[in-house]
């Protein structure tokens, strides 16, 4: 990835430009070769799984602990897991929560300090990790990746753990077979098929017998992985099937986004009174923030013990609390609708400003998560409707 | 008093005036000196004379039984202090005290006042520049009420 | 004379969420409610610099870290100085704090007062309460640097005589030739022989030229747009009006997010900015 050191040659490899991959065709046994492999390397393999009911990401140590024949259906507020007719590996769209609580965990110690009478000693709380190998991450989760090392990899101030679990990664991708109707990476141009960034990438062929998996490997380190994986060149046959999926995922997608002039149309209508409405339906919950791929906001906590140590800890925060924009005196964003605003504005629109590109990869998780099921896409096309741009 | 006009005529307050509406103010003025802690107006007395602070300080105050005297703006040179002149009853509403030595162009509000009556474009010009130093007072005061600093 | 190159926490390949020890030299009361604390590195030989307008995030051992700005000379690289008011649970353990104590200091960090492309002009500076603290180093470079300004005008209003910061430093610099200092405070008792009214009040008499003047304003949100109102009702351009923002903060470094206003950061592209760049967001509530 742009910016990000390669410490070691096993980084994944950004660059679409680089020398052609062959293609070629797995069955199922090379997927638990290929975990196998990766395990013996010294990587922590997490893959999506079932678990409380949903498809979430966690460590796997086969192809037996993915979602075997289970496929997802989500809408607004509304999340199902069903068994399908097909042993299938990757029928289903994204997990509840992204690949971000891996990368920038969700409860991190920063740094321990010790009191010794009117001495004071500070050492960080960095400890050494396990490096990951990512399985199963799908384009706009990739997408995501990228907008977060924009964030934390590319900016002025860097963060150290990010940086470092980024730099020796290792991302098995995989192209959606289907599109939920919560999805709209298509209209913000990042999916279903995924482009770069990943070591290796999937498309599941799936039959009525069980799947076998065209992959590309995307970088060097991919392809050596690769080579020693059973797998058989891909025919012409097999890549147009694989196109198939990918033109499937697309066909099945409802929602979208008109991102034209999305940021002046966002920034100059603060008033609008769409914000109202949505204000008067939001919870304030701050599901959204929490399962949003990209969302990065984070608080500190400092705690002490009785023995005379103190700890600050980096804690995942969000702009729907009130507590998050207090200062003396009072708070900023009281009202709903401002905290609303205050998402979406940054989301669709500031972002463009902060980071050079857009904050939303159309996951669709936050339609999904909403408790009474607010959609993004929903409320940016009700402004846009009663609103002339230019 | 004719010393007066050349300086009337450049406060910044009187400015646009025609030389005949300067003459006729003019005529109510004269110029007071008040010493330092010199209580100028009481609350709750007639109101008859607005001042233009030609050099030093007065102070608008409110006597409160326990605090004593609260001082709530002081007018500087070239400012004006007093419109009561203006609006009957014609009474003081709060108590002006020089700060410090000073030396004042005093109008008899009565007296312009008469003239007003007579001659409305007169009445025009001082009310709408009496209009406007009572907006700047008062986006003052607001902003004093507001207490910025708590 | 220069101000040192501050530097950027990443430059100098340091953990930009680590802090520093300062020890505090001296505690010195300035009113009821706000202090000063001169501190120097624990680490002996350590340096460290700012430029005026910068602030650190201070830490108080178990209890929590706030943003202050830096309020001292940025040419003397011996102590930092930090002027703080008493107003929540880490500022309230700090005002017990004595000599000999440890804090943490982290920074500095955000935009500086555009002090050096002030030069050529006249400067007005205006402060509201506490804020005469980050504007103090932006006037110790006009001083320092005296003939490089125009005329240079000090204007500074708070809530009573009680509450006036830096109150003996004032008035020895009122007593400089070379400078202009007015001061006005809310309300007073009858023992004040000084200006009562709000700050904005001061602007129609002070003396500069509003066609080639800077003016740097800090103070409470409220203060600052009425500054600039009557600062542009004198013709200062947009361009020439500088303000201090202050938002929630919990890193200081970009990242956590709380600082946001709009889509700028006031820990990082602020918290000084030129006026015409913020306007729209005065206007807009609870952005």
């Amino acid at each position: 990835m742009a910016g990000i050191d390669h410490t070691e040659s096993s980084s994944t490899n950004r660059s679409g430009t680089d020398a052609q991959f062959a293609r070629v065709v797995v069955e199922r046994p090379s997927i638990d070769t290929l975990i196998q492999l990766l395990d013996r390397q010294g990587f922590r393999v997490l893959g999506p799984t079932v678990k409380d009911s949903v498809v979430t990401l966690a460590e796997i140590g086969s192809s037996a602990d993915l979602p075997v024949g289970w496929t997802d259906t989500q809408d607004a507020a509304s999340y199902r897991l069903i068994k399908h007719d097909r042993e299938s590996l990757f029928h289903y769209t994204v997990a509840a929560q992204s690949w971000k609580q891996f990368l920038y965990p969700s409860n991190a110690c920063l740094w321990k300090a010790r009191r010794a009478g009117t001495e004071l000693r500070i050492e960080s709380g960095a400890q050494p990790e396990q490096k990951l190998a990512l399985i199963g991450v799908r384009a706009c989760d990739l997408h995501a990746i990228h907008v977060q090392d924009k964030v934390f990899a590319e900016g002025t101030y860097r963060d150290p753990g990010y940086v470092r679990r980024r730099s020796n990664m290792f991302v098995v991708a995989v192209n959606c077979s289907k599109a939920n109707a919560t999805c709209f990476c298509a209209s913000m141009s990042t999916g279903p098929r995924a482009t770069d960034g990943y070591d290796l990438c999937l498309t599941e062929l799936s039959e009525p017998t069980g799947s076998s998996f065209l992959v590309e490997a995307g970088s060097s380190y991919g392809q050596e992985m690769l080579a020693q994986l059973p797998s058989r060149p891909a025919t012409e046959a097999d890549c147009a099937a694989g196109d198939a999926v990918a033109a499937g995922s697309i066909g099945q997608m409802k929602r979208s986004v008109d991102t034209t002039e999305i940021k002046p149309m966002l920034q100059k209508n603060a008033e609008h009174r769409q914000w109202l409405d949505a204000g008067s339906r939001c919870l304030n919950c701050a599901n959204c923030t929490l399962v949003c791929p990209t969302c990065f906001c984070v608080t500190v906590e400092d705690r002490t013990d009785l023995s005379g140590n103190a700890e600050r800890r980096r804690v995942w925060d969000s702009c729907f609390t009130l507590d998050y924009s207090y200062i003396h005196g009072g708070h900023i964003r009281t009202s709903p609708q401002a905290r609303y605003r205050q998402w979406l504005t940054h989301k669709l629109a500031s972002w463009h400003d902060q980071f050079g590109c857009s904050g939303c990869v159309g996951c669709g998780r936050c339609i999904t998560w909403c408790p009474v099921g607010i959609d993004i896409t929903e409320e940016v096309g009700a402004i846009r409707k009663s609103v002339k741009i230019g | 008093m004719e010393t007066l006009e050349p300086y009337l005529a450049e406060l910044p307050f009187l400015r646009g005036l025609s030389t005949e509406h300067i003459k006729l103010i003019v005529g109510c003025a004269s110029n007071v000196k008040f010493d330092a802690g010199q209580y100028i107006d009481r609350e709750g007395q007639a109101a008859n004379t607005f001042y233009v602070v030609r050099h030093g300080r007065i102070a608008i105050e409110i006597f409160h039984p326990t605090t004593g005297p609260i001082c709530i703006q002081t007018v500087g040179e070239g400012d004006i202090a007093g419109w009561s002149w203006l609006f009957p009853p014609f009474v003081h509403h709060f108590d002006s005290r020089a700060v410090e030595l000073t030396r004042a162009i005093a109008f008899d509000g009565e007296c312009l006042r008469r003239k007003c009556d007579q001659d409305h474009e007169l009445g025009y010009e001082m009310y709408k520049r009496f209009a406007a130093i009572m907006e700047s007072r008062i986006e003052s005061t607001r902003m004093q009420l507001m207490d910025l600093y708590r | 004379m220069s101000i040192p190159q501050a530097m950027t926490a990443t430059s100098a390949g340091i953990d930009p969420m680590l802090p520093d020890l300062f020890r505090i030299r001296r505690v010195r009361p300035e009113t009821h409610d706000t202090f000063t604390f001169e501190l120097a590195p624990v680490q002996s030989g350590k340096r460290f610099s700012f430029l005026p307008g910068q602030f650190n995030m201070m830490y108080v051992f178990g209890v929590g870290e706030v943003p202050v700005s830096i309020s001292g000379d940025a040419t003397s690289t011996g102590l930092l100085t930090h002027t703080v008011r008493a107003v929540g649970s880490v500022t309230r353990v700090m005002a017990n704090m004595k000599a000999g104590e440890i804090i943490g200091i982290r920074g500095p960090f955000g935009t500086p007062w555009p002090v050096q492309e002030a030069e050529g002009n006249d400067l007005l500076i205006i402060g509201g309460g506490i804020g005469l603290a980050p504007l103090r180093p932006a006037l110790y470079y006009a001083l320092a640097n005296r003939s490089r300004f125009g005329k240079v005008v000090l204007l500074y209003g708070t809530r009573t005589p009680e509450d006036i910061l830096y109150r003996k430093e004032l008035e020895s610099l009122r007593a400089r030739f070379d400078l202009d200092v007015d001061v006005t405070v809310d309300r007073a008792g009858g023992d004040w022989h000084g200006n009562v009214g709000v700050v904005t009040r001061l602007i129609p008499k002070a003396s500069f030229d509003p066609g080639n003047a800077f003016a740097f304003i800090c103070g409470p949100e409220v203060m600052m747009r009425f500054t600039a109102m009557a600062l542009q009702k004198r013709e200062v351009p947009l361009q020439s009006i500088y303000l201090t923002m202050e938002r929630n903060m919990k890193c200081a470094i970009g990242l956590c997010g709380h600082c946001q206003m709009g889509p700028l950061f006031v820990c990082k592209d602020g918290p000084v900015f030129r006026y015409d760049r913020i306007r729209d967001i005065f206007t807009t509530r609870e952005i």
